[in-house]
């Protein structure tokens, strides 16, 4: 587009500009509440200025002062969604490489009946199995676990296809070549296919680490103890129901130290991100 | 150092009565340090010949013997060769060091020495400046350069290409040609070379290798394919124009066919063949004439000076009495 024509200009800037403050205002208004009392907050009009309690707020979020609802520890919680978003984002993408570099590079018995298979559980989220899982992990106890939180999330087969396409797109005369000069299989996968899918990796990890972090209805299944709660339910606690107030300030302290681990992981991979989705390194 | 050895070598595709049988019992013994070139149109098998010695094709019968080791059941790794692609297969990570070195890093050969055969390497094929870079920053003739640096360095008994030039320009491939000749010089290690430009055969080749459909029609140096083809097939692949293959022409018996090179017809208008030119083609210093005996096409060339017929004029070509060759029409093969 090299047209240039003031209106146009004035209009496109016009919707963008638009659309970053209704995207943004809230996550300011979140932050303006958790800088108030609660008593501050509830006044009506709410003040669309930064106060002064935001140390105290967010103190009083991380190590967990007594709230209306439950006793919740922020600190806690995000550690806690912050390891389970890692294995999942890590784990999926162990498993999928492996799966696809199997499917991709293996002869085997029935190898199309188990790229069908993975095909298959595409069509079968994690909403659908729950309540079979669960009966799982609760066979199993691995209620309130690291394990019961994360390994039935692991699976993927979107990675797996992902990697598969790209494992399929590597020339065969690569393969060759590595095994003329003696790689084996799993030297191979080391040192030619994994560092050639670094991009696409990157790519899957930003994604993949949001989904674990996102994760509501699993955790609120998997968990019953409060020290296993992941962030996001913790959240949804601190909102207690009933007559009992509700700490605006600190619930508004905690989504905005919710939104940071994320924003955090999607910033530093940025580059190697949008590398990933868009170009493929020849 | 060795040679190679083809026992009577056969590939299959598939199995049992489906089975695509591609190529049909090859025998042949190439010496110890000896430049022998694979030459065939597209389809004929020639690539799947040089993948078997690779190891990357199995061998469906038959034997192929590096030296003295039939290595039917032995891993490419370990068959003691190198191999330089097509399309160079350079490791795109990886800089153009990591590329050559690898194969010994895996082969647990200490850094010291890895060291000293990659830089001897890239010192013989004018490297030593690239080698921190990755292959993306290199053109194709340099890329190719650190695909046979790659096959230098492992040391092995034999090299094999698999038509290394396809991919470079006109002018780059001649360069890359004189290389790999300078190379097979300065080294002696016997080379197998795929190819389908039979200019390429001519002038690489100590012996070449024609294969047409699965068979091998002719193995003989290039003077022997040129002057004494051994099929038709031969005849009318080597050289260029191809030879004239003539069946009903005035002095042919049926069954049999006559083979005269363009450049061993005379074209004059006292005797020989009454032949009406339908097409002059200027080349610079020589000229192609094409005609029609009856139904049938000819060629001739005809060098600057001499009689420059015209297109529609009538000539009297003929050809050179001890330039004939007769080729018998049922089976193509030479007669004598």
């Amino acid at each position: 587009m090299v047209e240039r024509r003031p209106g146009l200009t004035f209009v496109s800037h016009l919707v963008l500009i638009l659309g970053i403050l209704l995207i943004a205002f809230p996550i300011y208004l979140a932050f303006v509440a958790s800088t108030h009392t609660r008593d501050e907050i509830l006044r009506v009009p709410m003040p669309l200025v930064p106060g002064a309690h935001m140390v105290e707020n967010y103190t009083a979020a991380l190590t967990g002062a007594d709230t209306q609802g439950a006793r919740v520890v922020v600190g806690r919680m995000m550690w806690i969604s912050f390891v389970t978003a890692m294995v999942i984002a890590v784990g999926k993408i162990a498993i999928s490489l492996l799966s696809a570099f199997a499917i991709v590079y293996f002869r085997f018995p029935f190898k199309k009946i188990v790229f069908w298979l993975i095909f298959v559980t595409l069509m079968l989220p994690v909403e659908v199995r729950i309540l079979p899982t669960y009966k799982v992990l609760a066979d199993l106890n691995m209620l309130n676990t690291y394990a019961g939180l994360t390994v039935p999330l692991i699976a993927s087969a979107t990675a797996t296809f992902l990697f598969r396409q790209f494992f399929l797109s590597v020339p065969d005369e690569l393969v060759e070549a590595a095994r003329i000069d003696g790689a084996g299989p799993m030297r191979f996968f080391k040192d030619v296919l994994v560092p050639l899918s670094q991009t696409s990796i990157a790519a899957l990890f930003v994604i993949q680490f949001i989904y674990g972090w996102n994760q509501y209805l699993w955790p609120l299944l998997a968990t019953t103890s409060e020290d296993m709660y992941p962030v996001v339910i913790g959240i949804k606690r601190m909102i207690a129901s009933g007559d009992a107030a509700v700490d605006w300030n600190l619930v508004m302290a905690t989504a905005i130290l919710a939104l940071v681990p994320p924003a955090i992981v999607v910033v530093l991979m940025q580059r190697w991100f949008v590398k990933g989705l868009v170009d493929t390194e020849k | 150092m060795s040679g190679i050895t083809f026992r009577n070598v056969i590939k299959r595709y598939g199995k049992g009565a489906k089975a695509n049988q591609v190529i049909h019992g090859v025998s042949a013994e190439i010496g110890d340090g000896e430049f022998v070139v694979i030459v065939g149109p597209s389809g004929c098998g020639k690539s799947t010949l040089l993948r078997m010695v690779a190891g990357l094709e199995e061998i469906s019968a038959g034997e192929i013997a590096i030296g003295s080791r039939v290595v039917n059941d032995v891993e490419p790794a370990q068959r003691d060769i190198a191999m330089v692609f097509q399309n160079y297969a350079l490791y795109p990570h990886m800089s153009n060091y990591d590329n050559m070195a690898y194969g010994l890093k895996i082969q647990g050969v200490p850094k010291a020495e890895i060291k000293q055969r990659v830089d001897k390497a890239a010192k013989i094929l004018e490297l030593s400046h690239l080698l921190e870079r990755k292959p993306r920053e290199l053109s194709g003739g340099q890329r190719q350069r650190v695909a046979m640096g790659r096959a230098i360095v492992r040391q092995p008994q034999v090299f094999l290409f698999d038509e290394p030039l396809s991919n470079l320009d006109a002018k780059l491939r001649a360069q890359t040609r004189l290389e790999i000749q300078k190379l097979h010089r300065e080294l002696g290690i016997t080379s197998l070379f795929v190819t389908h430009d039979q200019v390429e055969a001519m002038t690489l080749a100590q012996r070449i290798i024609v294969m047409n459909a699965g068979v091998m029609d002719q193995f003989g140096t290039p003077e022997e394919v040129y002057n004494r083809p051994a099929t038709t097939f031969v005849a009318s692949f080597i050289g260029s124009p191809p030879m004239n293959l003539l069946k009903a022409a005035p002095g042919v018996r049926s069954g049999q066919i006559l083979g005269i090179r363009p450049e061993h017809i005379v074209v004059g208008e006292a005797d020989g063949w009454s032949v009406n030119v339908e097409q002059v083609e200027l080349l610079g210093a020589e000229r192609l004439v094409y005609g029609r005996i009856g139904d049938e096409q000819i060629i001739a060339r005809v060098d600057e000076g001499q009689f420059a017929p015209k297109v529609g004029d009538t000539v009297r070509m003929s050809a050179r009495k001890d330039k004939l060759h007769w080729f018998d029409a049922g089976s193509g093969k030479r007669a004598e």
